[in-house]
């Protein structure tokens, strides 16, 4: 897999987020036309895998109401976008949060493993889990 | 509320608060000795730490900062040597080494390639965009994605 979308409800905010607080790398910006811009970042270590922060607006893909209802859903926090691994997951929580990353769960072991629940500035929820889950090699 | 229950909260905070000094502060001159002491630890353990976290020692990370944030100024037009003296390097030769021996490329290469890729994206920014997406969006008109009329 090469690209896939996020889905989001302001891309600034979401930029400000993914670049600015989450350490991804802006890999295109290009205007498209009045307040629209294909905005494609990547995580870092992952050059080639593209998640594109695709905003939901009322356009040919999304008719007013499936765009209404679908922000509706992503502020409700109904969409979780995948598991984001890290190398000390302490740490990151700490930097995260420093950062002003809203937490819904705090570094907590459970039966597979330690885990912790971001939200993005959109609603769209994340799970944060350390590389090597059931080893503390990189922790202090 | 979120209880903080984890091992060496307070160790950890004061690694991250390092990283994150270097990480605002990379452009200027920064010495190891003095961030060490600020998170009150030894100097031998503070690396120790910090290189058990991010797998670098400090002074590795910030080398890595400083290219990173030079690759991001020479996507804009800016020259080598603003690039070079922008990030806290004193040095163009040295900054050039090292961007080339992180890289894989000088720093003039790297700017002359994405300073090519930035005049195509401005003059045809859909070569540079799925058509599916150009399409979903409304950005093309694109008759293989129109449905076939019988």
């Amino acid at each position: 897999m090469t690209v896939t979308n996020i889905h989001v409800i302001n891309q600034d905010s979401a930029y400000d987020f993914y670049v600015n607080k989450l350490g991804f790398k802006l890999v295109d910006d290009i205007e498209m036309g009045p307040e629209t811009r294909w905005l494609t970042v990547s995580p870092p270590e992952q050059p080639d895998l593209q998640l594109v922060l695709f905003p939901v607006t009322v356009s040919k893909m999304f008719p007013k109401e499936i765009a209404e209802n679908l922000i509706e859903l992503i502020k409700k926090g109904i969409f979780g976008c995948g598991v984001l691994t890290c190398r000390d997951i302490f740490a990151t929580y700490e930097e995260l949060k420093a950062k002003g990353v809203a937490f819904i769960k705090a570094p907590t072991k459970e039966f597979y493993g330690t885990e912790a629940l971001f939200k993005d500035d959109s609603g769209n929820y994340f799970s944060l889990q350390p590389l090597n889950n059931f080893d503390d090699e990189n922790s202090i | 509320m979120i209880k903080e229950q984890y091992p060496k909260v307070y160790l950890y905070r004061r690694i991250v608060q390092a990283k994150i000094f270097i990480d605002t502060n990379y452009a200027d001159k920064i010495d190891i000795d003095n961030i060490s002491d600020e998170a009150y630890f030894s100097k031998f353990h503070f690396i120790r730490l910090f290189k058990t976290i991010y797998g670098k020692t400090p002074h590795q990370y910030l080398k890595a900062i400083r290219i990173e944030k030079a690759q991001q100024i020479l996507k804009t037009d800016n020259s080598v040597t603003e690039a070079c003296f922008s990030v806290g390097f004193e040095s163009l030769s040295s900054f050039s080494a090292l961007f080339k021996r992180i890289t894989g490329e000088s720093p003039s290469n790297y700017s002359k390639r994405h300073q090519e890729t930035k005049k195509k994206m401005d003059k045809k920014p859909l070569a540079f965009v799925p058509s599916c997406y150009a399409y979903q969006h409304g950005w093309i008109e694109n008759s293989n994605f129109e449905e076939v009329s019988e």
